[in-house]
């Protein structure tokens, strides 16, 4: 089920430059919107195509974009949210970085569905080269009238800049991301009012992700029922998956909604399958946020069908025996790899990442992280594992924003489903130290799976 | 401190044209939107690091409080309100990376550096970093320098890069650069 859609011309020579992008039918869906459709048209268009937020939660494109307020006399913004962080995710800029021409159609496209006239990319700053890469781009379009002022003789005009943060995790929450954007620190705001509502600068506005954009130019082209076509149920069309951790082939695949986890990690058009013949062990197939699975679960479910790269087939379960596929980003554990290890990693960046504006998140992250390093460091306790639940309890639910949660469910995914694992370090302090991975569950899903 | 106060820094006029630039990419009286990206000029320009004086300079240049400069200077991460080396070794630690060995990288570093994470080698050359993920997890171990990441890591890769920039002349010192 290879099936490319965004990707489709990304190795092209030259498809970085206009005139090769442009010669491979770039733009058609600046002409055809403006040419021949209204921006209701547009807008939807992208609510047929059950196109889903890719930026990790997963919300209906076009049901957003009927949100956006219409005030006369109000000036409406688009933002697109390059900031890319989640660890595990690297698929945008792997797109920008390849077909930077496909993002700045997009937004042209979605500009005018939404009735904007001046639109942000906002880019973590640590990808200052894809800065440069995106700004050459958009002064090729400037160049050949498809920005600036009566693009194409009509009366839309759109001007499109790049705005680089400073290194933020935080700055990926839309409304951070809209508070750094004005200049302040990424800190988000309390919900009501929402972007859709009261954004930047006040104005309404729309937040979108890198790959929702640049599925709108296709969606305009082919037509909704076309993209829709493509997957499976209220899944549909392609996804970016970028794999990581202990695979043989490692990056970015365009995957039609519906692939098998199974044939995803394993087969050589993909994945490749695990280096050495080591055995599959567990994976977090939606970025860090996202709770790990064992491998027998993230093959099948708890019913015992296979699992599939859809949002519904991989929250199957709930959080009891499913996860999410969140932004994409899968990650991959091997045998040798130490659970306890990759938990603590992670509770150390979502206290680094924590803006501090709420107690729950601000302190309860550095609780796990400190509980979760003297586990990691052979000077746990067997209450720390209750503890470590009880906090990530009370942050959970309790917070502004959603980091909140992003930093609670990992850790108490790992510990329902690797429990043994770090009673094995605690109480084995020594031999955790020396050889650092438990043992856990290992026998369990190994005789179920047969991996 | 000294020289600093009789030489305050001033970005050259091929700078103030890109600020101006800049400015100009949002509405009228939204000018303090420039700043994250007017402070990453300044600290590449004078030194690596941002001091009092420069963020001053900055709020200058936008009409805004010195206040609203720090605020943001102390919030990101890529802003470092301390002298770095010349070279600002920053490898990914998080644990995406980890499963495909960035201790061992961090590790290699320090030995062949002879300083641990957050220290600056004598001669003002190297200063190594850990930093949370980067977006580079299926290329790991990686590390970041400057305006480029190093990805897919060996210690031949580590060995050739930091023995290329050992031998670049003396980096200037801030002040000298300033006009
Ligand atoms: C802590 C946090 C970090 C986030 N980081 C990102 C990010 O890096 N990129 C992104 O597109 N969305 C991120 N999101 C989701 C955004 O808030 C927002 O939902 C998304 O940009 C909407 O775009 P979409 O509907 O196209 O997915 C993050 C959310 C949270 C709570
Ligand atoms: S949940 Fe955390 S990151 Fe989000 S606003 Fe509160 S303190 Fe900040
Ligand atoms: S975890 Fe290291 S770059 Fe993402």
């Amino acid at each position: 089920m290879s099936r490319k859609i965004l990707l489709e011309h990304a190795h092209v020579a030259g498809i970085q430059g206009y005139e090769i992008y442009r010669k491979m039918g770039g733009y058609r869906s600046v002409e055809k919107a403006l040419k021949s459709l209204t921006p209701e048209e547009v807008v939807d268009e992208v609510k047929r195509s059950g196109l889903r937020g890719r930026g990790g939660a997963g919300f209906p494109t076009g049901m957003k974009w009927s949100f956006l307020a219409k005030p006369e006399g109000v000036p409406r913004y688009l933002l697109c949210n390059a900031d890319e962080s989640e660890p595990g995710t690297f698929k945008d800029r792997y797109l920008m970085e390849k077909i930077p021409h496909l993002l700045v159609e997009g937004m042209i496209t979605s500009s005018y569905a939404l009735g904007v006239q001046t639109a942000y990319i906002y880019i973590r700053g640590e990808y200052k080269w894809i800065v440069k890469i995106l700004e050459k781009a958009i002064a090729e379009a400037y160049l050949h009238g498809w920005l600036g002022r009566k693009i194409l003789g009509t009366d839309f005009s759109l001007d499109l800049y790049v705005a680089p943060g400073g290194g933020a995790y935080i700055c990926g929450e839309e409304t951070a991301l809209i508070e750094s954007l004005e200049g302040k620190r990424g800190n988000p705001r309390i919900k009501p009012p929402f972007p859709a509502v009261k954004g930047l600068w006040q104005s309404p506005t729309v937040v979108n992700n890198v790959e929702t954009l640049a599925a709108v130019p296709v969606i305009v082209n082919e037509g909704g029922d076309a993209y829709a076509a493509v997957g499976v149920g209220r899944s549909t069309g392609t996804k970016l998956i970028s794999a990581c951790g202990n695979l043989n082939k490692p990056g970015v695949y365009e995957i039609e909604m519906g692939l098998p986890v199974e044939e995803f990690i394993f087969s050589d058009e993909y994945c490749g399958g695990i280096p050495g013949g080591k055995r599959f062990k567990a994976c977090v197939p939606g970025g860090s946020s996202v709770p790990i699975l064992p491998a027998d679960l993230m093959l099948k479910n708890a019913k015992g069908e296979d699992r599939v790269m859809t949002y519904e087939s991989l929250s199957d379960g709930g959080f009891l025996t499913g996860t999410m596929l969140g932004s994409g980003g899968f990650i991959v554990f091997d045998e040798d790899q130490c659970i306890v290890r990759n938990t603590y990693t992670y509770a150390r960046f979502y206290h680094h990442e924590s803006c501090g504006q709420c107690s729950p998140c601000r302190e309860g992250t550095g609780w796990m992280e400190k509980v979760l390093h003297r586990i990691e460091h052979g000077h746990g306790h067997d209450h720390d594992l209750d503890l470590l639940v009880d906090i990530s309890k009370k942050i959970e639910g309790n917070t502004i924003c959603p980091l909140g949660d992003a930093a609670a469910w990992p850790v108490a995914a790992a510990i329902r489903h690797f429990r043994e694992e770090f009673e094995w370090h605690v109480r084995h302090p020594q031999e955790a130290q020396a050889r650092n991975y438990g043992l856990g569950r290992l026998e369990i899903y190994y005789g179920a799976v047969g991996v | 401190m000294e020289i600093m106060a009789y030489n305050p820094p001033r970005f050259s006029e091929e700078r103030l044209a890109q600020v101006r630039k800049i400015v100009g990419q949002f509405p009228e009286g939204r000018q303090k939107s420039a700043l994250i990206r007017v402070l990453h000029m300044a600290q590449e320009d004078f030194g690596g690091h941002l001091t009092a004086e420069v963020m001053d300079y900055v709020a200058d240049l936008l009409a805004i409080s010195p206040i609203e400069v720090y605020e943001v200077a102390t919030f990101y991460t890529m802003f470092n309100l301390k002298p770095v080396g010349k070279y600002m070794l920053e490898v990914c630690h998080t644990g995406p990376c980890m499963l495909r060995g960035a201790d061992k990288t961090i590790a290699y570093l320090q030995q062949k550096l002879g300083i641990k994470v957050n220290e600056t080698t004598e001669d003002g050359f190297f200063t190594l970093k850990s930093a949370e993920c980067l977006g580079a997890c299926g290329y790991a171990p990686m590390m970041q320098c400057g305006e480029h990441y190093y990805e897919n890591l060996t210690e031949e890769k580590i060995d050739a890069l930091v023995d290329a920039w050992q031998k670049q002349p003396v980096p200037p010192k801030a002040w000298e650069k300033i006009d």
